[in-house]
């Protein structure tokens, strides 16, 4: 998509008392969300499916909003780590839902981005007029990833299959070496790279000069503030408990800077080796851990909510995806949404100081800093964005007010449901108390290079 | 869903075996299925004397219904097909002589009296102006329809209904009441007599779907009995409001999607529980007709032994959030953002006859027939009414975690020598919802198969 004109260009211009809807299009708003808690992988849903927490997810949705038997536009959604079998994975939970069966659905998978992906599809269908509602989400479980077999084993089965002979199935299977059968676990490093992807943000947090007491810091600042949430009950109608889990596990309200302080980097260790030798700084602490979950948001026209009375939090504005080249090391992995960003902004005519509330997916705190800096460096938005100087300098205090991925965990299909969800929540109940549009800036960073970004305004 | 001893004394061998040793039988109560006959044969109408006119004005509402109603008791005795249920209509009984015909003409069918059979007296309250005379005979009712339902077997039950304010004896409230204890939808309610007073409200045409437009929240609708109140709501024509702490919202979502209702995590002990419940049914479903306080919770432990967070939870649950809800619904009603709204809370035969470990609990659970009371007129004054139903020993997962042989022991200690269902208190409450209910008010009507605790 081609940008009208730079950031830079439009930040001197005002902000619209609350941004139009493109021309010719009808607005999407976000009726609500739902969610399960988030686990700590091989927890409490150690033992559930994909399929069982999408599901459930589905479940409450429709219990908060009164849908069973509705027919929906769609659902959309996905999981990162997919069996094979779970070929037709949101279709299947549709099915088990309370929803009609007449509700179409597909899977769509852009890594951690997925949620988000799915509610920009979503949205743009009803922006559209192609459907009246629908819901986006996803699942992801570490704890029931599928396992592979290695490529020998796999090859040997195949060819085995495929032999018409007796003879030739034993021939076929004697190829099988000892170490073939060792199965392969589901390995969420960069292909292109083998680097993991806390190596990949290790090297981006040194190039960037992040030290370890500002990752320490957003570390405790996202587990104070989704402890504050969950306290005063801001999830209330947000997550619906599944298996006896009734928040967040990942959640510690009573973690502190000395214990985070207290432990060791487990990232950074090519940072020896690398142009610009740095002391790792990421720890277990102030990296999301592996979890399992899933999320779901109600999308609809304003017609379909009215005709439903259904409440209507949030306006889903606009949205932009951007990747990099992080392949050759030019560009960090994880910062596509520094870039997806300033283009965002500048077709609709907004600048940074124009938003109430950042949710910045904390792949690693250092992931959030990164960016941050990225957007106050002069050099580097001239250079890499294009820009004529800084985009700006993000308020922190509206940074991820009711914590995020660090403290809930990262489902990683799960997670763009989580935000969008908060986020819709957030700006409806500033407009509530302002009697002021309020704004959000969504950014979730994803494997690959990818990143995806969205704008949501009280509705 | 019957205990498992109801079952084993009630099929093949075991049945037989316990027939001989004549241990006591529970029988498997009929409960209520849409459409199915009201009562399980003819019904008798008798009275004394002087009510005899109130008696034929009863008998033509039940012929209204459908029913076979017989006015002889010697044809009965002669018919050689059983009874369905006898309605005795004193209302007019002046001194305690004059009941004799009429009470031993009751008698004389009792044999004739089927399985699931109903015996409902009909009679007036006692007054502070009734004569000493007037008095007697009025309260004589009382334990006599008591004493009677004790002496019903086979899942057939006694209850009264008791005029009060000069109700008419073919009045909505009296029949509303009467059909109540007619049909299976009262199944473990025994042993009760209800106060139904004058209403303008005209007798309901259809009794398929008393609810229908409806809308009603439940509190506790999670499961148990909370769960079987929003089924039985919803299958009555209600748009059910599930409510139930974010906690309890695995359960909640369930029920929710059960009775294709929504689910509202709420705690009922917010500040503001009463004005969100309010602002949900409103915003949601455009209206809030039924609001059922089932939400409780027991936190057992004798006097000496009970500490603060013990006795202050089950305060704040139990009573305090029913008051603070009530009063938020009050005010909503001043502004007429309500009209005709009715009240049910769960109360307690803990809370009517004590029970050792559960002073917190009896403390609240009175508090709730006593709030009911004093709720009722106030409400009313728009409309509405507020009453409480009583539970006896229902099987719930409350009373699975109590130990097998106080459980047991529990269970026969009624009437009906078995524990409710769910589904039983769920009836009670749909019927004091529903319009027919409109002349109970601050009443608190106990579910217990007439269990030998409490008054
Ligand atoms: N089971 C019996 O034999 C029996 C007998 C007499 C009275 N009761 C009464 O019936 C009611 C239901 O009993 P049950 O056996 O189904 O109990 P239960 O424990 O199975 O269910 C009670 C429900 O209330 C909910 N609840 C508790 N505190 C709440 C709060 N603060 N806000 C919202 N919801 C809350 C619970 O989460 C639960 O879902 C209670 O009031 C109980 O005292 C039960």
């Amino acid at each position: 998509m081609a940008t009208r004109s730079t950031a830079a260009a439009t930040a001197s211009r005002k902000a619209p008392k609350g941004t139009t809807a493109a021309p010719g299009l009808r607005d999407a708003v976000v009726v609500g969300g739902n969610r399960i808690p988030f686990s700590r992988a091989g927890k409490r849903y150690a033992d559930a499916s994909n399929q069982e927490m999408f599901t459930a997810a589905l479940e409450g949705l429709v219990a908060r909003f009164g849908l069973q038997g509705e027919r929906l536009g769609e659902v959309v959604g996905g999981a990162v780590l997919k069996h094979s079998r779970d070929f037709n994975l949101v279709r299947e939970c549709v099915l088990g839902s309370s929803l009609s069966p007449q509700t179409p659905a597909y899977d769509l998978q852009q890594a951690c981005a997925t949620g988000l992906e799915a509610a920009i599809a979503v949205a743009n269908k009803i922006r559209l007029g192609q459907v009246e509602s629908g819901v986006a989400g996803g699942t992801d479980t570490v704890s029931d990833a599928p396992i592979a077999v290695s490529e020998g084993l796999r090859r040997a089965l195949l060819a085995a299959s495929h032999a018409k002979t007796l003879q030739q199935r034993l021939k076929a299977l004697a190829r099988i070496r000892p170490g073939d059968l060792k199965p392969l676990t589901p390995a969420t490093d960069e292909p292109r790279t083998g680097l993991s992807m806390g190596e990949h943000q290790a090297v981006t947090t040194a190039r960037w000069g992040i030290t370890r007491e500002a990752q320490d810091e957003v570390a405790l600042a996202s587990h104070q503030n989704l402890a504050r949430a969950w306290e005063s009950g801001f999830f209330d109608d947000l997550v619906t408990p599944f298996r006896g889990l009734t928040r967040d596990d990942n959640l510690r309200p009573d973690t502190s800077a000395e214990k985070l302080a207290a432990l060791k980097p487990v990232f950074g260790k090519s940072l020896a080796t690398s142009g610009t030798p740095a002391e790792p700084t990421m720890t277990a602490g102030n990296s999301t851990p592996l979890t399992d979950g899933a999320s779901a948001v109600l999308l609809a026209s304003r017609d379909w909510a009215a005709e439903h009375d259904l409440p209507v939090l949030a306006r889903f504005v606009d949205a932009e995806t951007a990747a990099v080249d992080f392949v050759h090391g030019h560009e960090g992995l994880l910062m596509a949404p520094v870039h997806a960003v300033p283009r965002l902004l500048a077709r609709n005519g907004l600048t940074l100081e124009d938003f109430d509330f950042f949710e910045i997916h904390e792949a690693f705190a250092a992931t959030v800093l990164t960016t941050l800096a990225a957007w106050e460096d002069d050099e580097y938005c001239r250079t890499e964005l294009g820009l004529p100087g800084a985009l700006g300098k993000v308020d922190r205090s509206r940074v991820n007010v009711n914590g995020s991925s660090l403290a809930a965990g990262h489902p990683f299909a799960a997670t763009g449901g989580r935000i969008l969800a908060t986020a819709a929540k957030l700006v409806a109940q500033r407009a509530a108390e302002t009697g002021r549009p309020a704004r959000a800036l969504v950014s979730v960073c994803a494997a690959g290079g990818l990143g995806a970004t969205a704008i949501l305004e009280s509705a | 869903m019957t205990d498992s001893y109801t079952r084993l004394v009630n099929t093949g061998i075991t049945k037989t075996l316990a027939k001989r040793l004549g241990l006591p039988r529970p029988a498997v109560l009929r409960r209520y299925a849409p459409g199915q006959p009201l009562t399980v044969g003819p019904v008798l109408v008798l009275s004394d004397a002087a009510s005899k006119a109130d008696a034929d004005r009863v008998a033509q509402a039940l012929l209204a219904w459908d029913l076979d109603v017989r006015r002889d008791p010697v044809e009965v005795r002669a018919d050689p097909g059983r009874l369905g249920a006898a309605v005795l209509v004193l209302t007019e009984l002046a001194t305690p002589q004059d009941a004799s015909e009429a009470v031993l003409a009751t008698g004389s069918v009792l044999r004739k009296l089927a399985p699931q059979g109903r015996v409902v007296t009909v009679s007036r309250a006692r007054t502070a102006e009734d004569s000493p005379e007037l008095a007697a005979a009025r309260q004589g009712v009382d334990a006599f329809c008591r004493s009677l339902a004790k002496e019903l077997r086979a899942g057939a039950t006694g209850n009264g209904v008791v005029l009060t304010d000069g109700a008419a004896a073919d009045s909505t409230s009296a029949l509303g009441a009467l059909r109540f204890f007619l049909s299976a939808r009262s199944a473990y309610v025994d042993g009760q007599l209800l106060e139904v007073g004058p209403t303008d409200a005209p007798l309901p045409t259809t009794w398929d779907r008393p609810l229908e437009g409806q809308v009603a929240a439940v509190t506790g609708a999670a499961r148990g009995i909370g769960a079987a109140i929003a089924r039985t709501l919803a299958r009555d024509g209600a748009t059910v409001v599930c409510v139930d702490v974010p906690a309890a919202g695995e359960g909640l979502a369930r029920t929710a999607n059960a009775v294709r209702g929504t689910a509202l995590q709420l705690d009922v002990t917010a500040p503001d529980a009463g004005a969100r419940l309010l602002e949900h049914a409103r915003a949601r479903h455009g209206r809030l007709d039924v609001v059922v306080h089932n939400a409780g919770i027991t936190r057992d432990k004798l006097l000496a032994n009970m500490d603060a967070a013990r006795w202050d939870s089950v305060v704040a649950v139990n009573v305090a959030s029913q008051l603070r809800i009530n009063a938020q619904l009050l005010e909503a009603a001043e502004r007429g953002e309500v009209s005709g709204l009715r009240v049910v809370s769960l109360a307690s035969t803990s809370g009517l006859a004590g029970n050792r470990g559960q002073t917190n609990y009896s403390f609240t659970k009175a508090g709730v027939v006593g709030h009911t009371a004093a709720t009722g007129p106030l409400l009313a004054a728009h409309g509405g009414t507020a009453n409480a139903v009583a539970p006896g020993f229902i099987e719930t997962d409350m009373t699975r975690a109590i130990p097998f042989a106080t459980r047991e022991v529990a269970r026969r200690l009624s009437s009906l020598l078995q524990g409710g269902q769910p589904v039983d208190v769920a009836e009670a409450i749909a019927f004091l919802a529903s319009p027919a209910a409109a002349g109970v008010n601050g009443q608190t009507l106990r579910v217990c198969g007439q269990n030998m605790v409490g008054r």
